[in-house]
């Protein structure tokens, strides 16, 4: 089964440099409809305003951490079943157990390459769509 | 400082730098650093609490750091703009992470703030715990780096 490329990406990140990365990486991927937010506050906002596919989230943001995102969008009747991968360089097992608990789809440590975000991308859809 | 920290920011920065630039930065020989001064022309400086307390520093020389994140983009960024500042934040934000990571396999569990990037010319480095510091000094073919590190074990009671 092959992954729908025209999926709408919402990456955030605090750091733009990494929002630049990443949307990089996807392109590598064939990922080209890509939004962005710098924090968990602007995230939904997004969310909110326009329909989006997946999504890619920092931990550590100001305002709204990406944990506290997953939990909103969890708790969102209209979000709850968005795919959410977290993709930080919060790596403590402590942090995952928490993610997990809290509902995310998967969970990527900084640094990756192409190749993890990628196939973390498509192993989701493809799960969801089973 | 507990010399069991040296080798996870040593191996953090050459991990981090080689997946996310493709750059293999060699590691010299460490020693000590009485001053505040910082040894390079922008800094990432990233709190600990925890297991451990003190704070991290990357320092870069502004050759070291253009190449850096210029492989990091994909595109060619000659001077020291929002970009590399933003790129200097998260290097030191992923190698904290994975320092903290492989801290935790030794039974330390170490959080870590969000960073703040200085730059220019003879900038210091304040370290939350004051007092000297350890630097792992880095080469890569643009030029070099440093790991700035200020830590020590918070004892149990």
């Amino acid at each position: 089964m092959s992954v729908n490329k025209n999926l709408k990406i919402l990456i955030v990140d605090d750091f733009a440099t990494m929002r630049k990365v990443i949307r990089n990486l996807l392109k590598q991927g064939g990922f080209e409809n890509v939004v962005e937010a710098e924090d968990g506050v602007a995230a939904l906002k997004v969310l909110k305003s326009q329909q989006v596919d997946f999504i890619i989230s920092d931990w550590n943001m100001p305002n709204m951490s990406g944990l506290e995102l997953l939990k909103a969008v969890r708790g969102d009747d209209e979000l709850k079943a968005l795919p959410f991968l977290m993709v930080t360089a919060e790596a403590l097992k402590d942090n995952v157990v928490a993610a997990v608990k809290a509902g995310v789809s998967n969970y990527i440590v900084k640094p990756f390459t192409a190749e993890v975000l990628n196939e973390k991308i498509e192993k989701i859809v493809k799960s969801l769509a089973a | 400082m507990d010399v069991r920290f040296i080798n996870p920011f040593l191996n953090g920065t050459v991990q981090v730098l080689k997946t996310m630039a493709f750059v293999e930065p060699r590691a010299g020989k460490p020693f000590l650093k009485k001053d505040s001064l910082a040894r390079g022309d922008i800094s990432g400086i990233i709190g600990l609490t925890g297991a451990a307390r003190g704070s991290l520093a990357l320092s870069f020389s502004e050759s070291s750091i253009l190449k850096i994140v210029s492989n990091m983009l994909g595109e060619e960024i000659k001077t020291l703009n929002g970009d590399i500042k933003d790129a200097v934040g998260e290097i030191t934000n992923m190698v904290s992470g994975a320092a903290r990571k492989e801290l935790e396999t030794l039974g330390l569990n170490i959080t870590a703030a969000i960073p703040t990037v200085v730059a220019g010319k003879d900038h210091s480095i304040s370290h939350v715990l004051g007092g000297p510091s350890i630097i792992i000094p880095f080469e890569t073919p643009q030029g070099p780096f440093v790991v700035d590190i200020c830590i020590n074990a918070v004892e149990r009671r």
